[in-house]
């Protein structure tokens, strides 16, 4: 039971993670090419500057709840896909510091420099993130031991890389519409005009990404089990739906938080389809990192339900505080700002 | 060299390019907050003018603290997954439990006080800044138990072939891990208070802003004189903990082959590793060892050559690093009282405004020390007693840590040079004017 409870926790995390950090990597990949002068640079980067680093702060955990709750996962998924990760990771220092460095020194070269660093380091981690998960979705070639038999090109498999352009257009989509509702102008228009276009794209791939998960993957037996279950795929189906809708009537906020139900509702539909496995081996179902296999005692996690329970709420409560505080759209006299980017 | 050296190189190497912006950050936070909270209750714009210039260093010496440390908590996935499975029960959750209690609050409150100038009220600006000093602070807590852990277990049964969590009160109250706390701390705040020091002892020297740094100068001093102080006389009874935990460090930490009563401090020592003995002992005082490790001039200490020679820890690294950790831990409480004694005459005073430019470094190459004698002086052992860093290693191929080793090498020192390049330009750069 509390296996079960954690499973579901470690998936909603990531999908948080994916919802939080999801539009501020989508801002970042899309820096050349909606950032045509350096005040829409500026103004892409102030649009995520309070929030990205709380955002990311959702990996971190993320990672750490995989590590308390189900140690034996956290040491063959790190371990297993270790290059990607190690990539995952320069990007995402290269993207921190550039964000932090680009303002400090008023020279084109400098930021152009750092807008680069910005746009790999964004891009970068939506790729690897999207074929890392497809990959788990569709299992990784795990051995009797748990060791990873495979490398780098065993992950860029068809239906991986599939994973990573969805993850990167998905958090494109979702970066472009929190821009649409942070800024004005002309930025506002073109921001707007590639939601528009980016829509009948997202769909299309979505459509083909459920169909090669059927072909690939084991994600849809949970399901077919249990029909009522796939309600779940409703969420995001209207979600994407919806949103459509919403962009139309250019209700920009109400969009964002419609993309933000779809990654989680994506998220989700295939944390849900992998279950009881976290990291299903494509060697032989005998050798999978489930829940009964990888969990740690009940006494952590009893602990640890009990710390997340308390904490979690609040850490909800000071980020919404947050969000409420920096909502309001960036003008010239926010980018005259101490401290802006 | 194989995974286990390069891992083990990967990590060092990770763990102090981090460590040369998490102390400062630890200190540098809490000055701040205190010279906010002193505009926000006087309405001295001075107080207003100290918080934007030092904050300004301060966030930009945070941000390389965050992303490396990123890097460390997925390393023991990715280098250590043996590790990781063995102790995740414990260790997993203590950085678990960093991450929600108090990552989440830096990091959450450091962008609401770099983009919050003009949006929140003085007051609720300052508590900001005090968030996520307390939270930076608290986020090491974590961090130490979970590395006292490694140094010092407790709490655990070993079940299942791995260590289980059996008494949490026990991790959370590990001796050890409150010792390091300490240490690391008031370490942490003494390179502080130097660094508000040395900079402003720069801008002191060029006679610029005067009353600007000499506030700025004083601070620090006050800081400093207190930590380094703290530090120095704690180190004695951390060091006695050491002896009780980990004895073959602490024989590591003094070069002490024969175990002996009445064991002598030398002064001059030089470690002979291959022969088992000291090439060189001079000035010793009798006793002084035995007094130091157990209060008592006579109680006999261990020699390394009391465990199988797989057992002992790198000898001549451990006992260096101890040296150079001491050896400036004692000059700096010299510098500070100095500092003290001309408070009131620091523009008359070059030569020790000079000093304190030069000793930047010190508290710096002091800390970088102590970790090495703790963690080097650890091995073999991952967590002493009950696994050795050899069975910890992930099984993956040498080549991909290789390929991570040189990369993440090249990256850190390009961002280090370019951040170190930015502290040097805005801290000579000098605060806004009034």
């Amino acid at each position: 039971m509390l296996e079960t409870i954690w499973f579901l926790l470690w998936g909603v995390l990531w999908a948080v993670y994916f919802v939080l950090d999801g539009y501020d990597l989508g801002i970042g990949t899309l820096v050349p090419f909606l950032g045509k002068s350096d005040t829409d640079r500026r103004v892409m980067f102030n649009a995520m500057g309070p929030f990205w680093d709380g955002n990311e702060v959702w990996l971190i955990t993320a990672g750490g709840v995989t590590f308390a709750a189900f140690p034996k996962a956290y040491a063959v998924m790190f371990s297993g896909l270790y290059t990607p990760l190690m990539l995952l990771l320069f990007a995402l220092i290269v993207r921190g510091v550039s964000l932090e460095f680009r303002h400090q020194v008023d020279s084109p070269a400098w930021r152009r420099v750092w807008d680069w660093g910005a746009t790999i380091g964004s891009f970068l981690p939506a790729l690897l993130l999207g074929v890392a998960f497809a990959n788990i979705f569709m299992g990784l070639p795990l051995d009797e031991n748990g060791v990873f038999q495979g490398n780098l090109l065993t992950l860029l498999n068809p239906y991986g890389l599939a994973g990573g352009v969805l993850f990167v257009l998905l958090f494109a989509m979702h970066g472009t519409l929190w821009l649409t509702f942070k800024s004005e102008g002309d930025l506002h228009q073109r921001a707007a005009g590639l939601a528009r276009k980016l829509w009948p794209v997202l769909v299309a791939l979505i459509g083909v990404f459920v169909v090669l998960t059927a072909i690939y993957t084991n994600l849809l037996v949970n399901y077919l089990l249990n029909p009522l279950m796939l309600v779940l795929l409703a969420i995001p189906v209207l979600a994407l739906i919806l949103m459509r809708q919403q962009i139309g009537k250019e209700q920009w906020l109400t969009a964002w938080g419609l993309s933000a139900t779809l990654i989680a509702g994506l998220t989700l539909f295939g944390v849900v389809g992998l279950y009881p496995a976290l990291l299903p081996s494509s060697i032989s179902p005998d050798y999978s990192i489930t829940i009964a296999n990888a969990a740690s005692s009940t006494l952590t996690l009893s602990i640890m339900l009990g710390v997340t329970l308390v904490f979690i709420p609040i850490v909800a409560a000071y980020q919404f505080w947050l969000y409420r505080t920096f909502s309001h759209k960036i003008t010239e006299k926010e980018l005259a700002q101490d401290g802006a980017y | 060299m194989d995974v286990l050296m390069l891992s083990r190189l990967q990590f060092a190497m990770a763990t102090m390019f981090h460590f040369i912006f998490v102390p400062l950050t630890l200190g540098l936070s809490i000055l701040v907050a205190i010279m906010e909270t002193k505009y926000v209750r006087t309405g001295d714009e001075t107080y207003k003018r100290m918080t934007k210039f030092w904050g300004k260093l301060f966030v930009i010496n945070f941000v390389l603290g965050v992303v490396t440390g990123i890097t460390l908590e997925f390393q023991f996935g990715t280098n250590w997954s043996r590790y990781s499975e063995y102790v995740g029960d414990i260790f997993g959750s203590l950085l678990a439990i960093e991450a929600t209690t108090s990552f989440f609050l830096e990091s959450t409150f450091l962008g609401a006080w770099i983009f919050g100038w003009n949006i929140l009220s003085p007051k609720m600006h300052a508590a900001c800044i005090w968030l996520v000093a307390i939270a930076s602070n608290l986020s090491a807590a974590w961090i130490l138990l979970a590395n006292a852990f490694m140094q010092n277990p407790v709490g655990y049964v070993l079940r299942n072939g791995r260590a289980e969590l059996d008494n949490f009160f026990q991790v959370l109250l590990n001796p050890f891990g409150w010792q390091q706390y300490v240490h690391t701390l008031s370490g942490a705040f003494t390179l502080a208070g130097f660094f508000l020091m040395g900079v402003s002892a720069y801008h002191l020297l060029k006679k610029q802003n005067i009353d600007f740094f000499t506030r700025s100068f004083k601070m620090g001093m006050i800081f400093a004189l207190v930590f380094s102080a703290l530090v120095a006389l704690q180190g004695h009874h951390h060091a006695q903990e050491v002896g009780r935990t980990q004895p073959a460090k602490l024989a590591a930490m003094e070069s002490l082959w024969e175990t002996r009563e009445s064991a002598p401090m030398y002064l001059l020592v030089v470690p002979d590793e291959k022969n088992e003995k000291n090439a060189i002992e001079l000035f010793g005082i009798p006793g002084g060892l035995s007094f130091l490790a157990h209060g008592s001039f006579t109680t006999p200490v261990q020699g390394l050559k009391d465990w199988p020679a797989d057992e002992r820890p790198p000898v001549m690294l451990t006992f260096l690093s101890f040296r150079a950790m001491v050896g400036i831990g004692t000059l700096l409480p010299i510098l500070c009282i100095w500092a003290f004694l001309r408070r009131n005459k620091l523009t008359e005073t070059p030569r020790l405004l000079r000093a304190m430019l030069f000793a930047i470094p010190l508290p710096y190459l002091a800390i970088e020390a102590g970790w090495v004698v703790a963690e080097v002086g650890r091995q073999p052992w991952i967590v002493y007693g009950l696994m050795k860093t050899s069975d910890a290693v992930s099984p993956i191929v040498t080549s991909q840590v290789a390929f991570s080793l040189v990369a993440l090498t090249l990256l850190y020192a390009l961002l280090g040079a370019v951040d170190i390049y930015l502290l040097f330009k805005f801290a000579k750069k000098g605060p806004a004017e009034a």
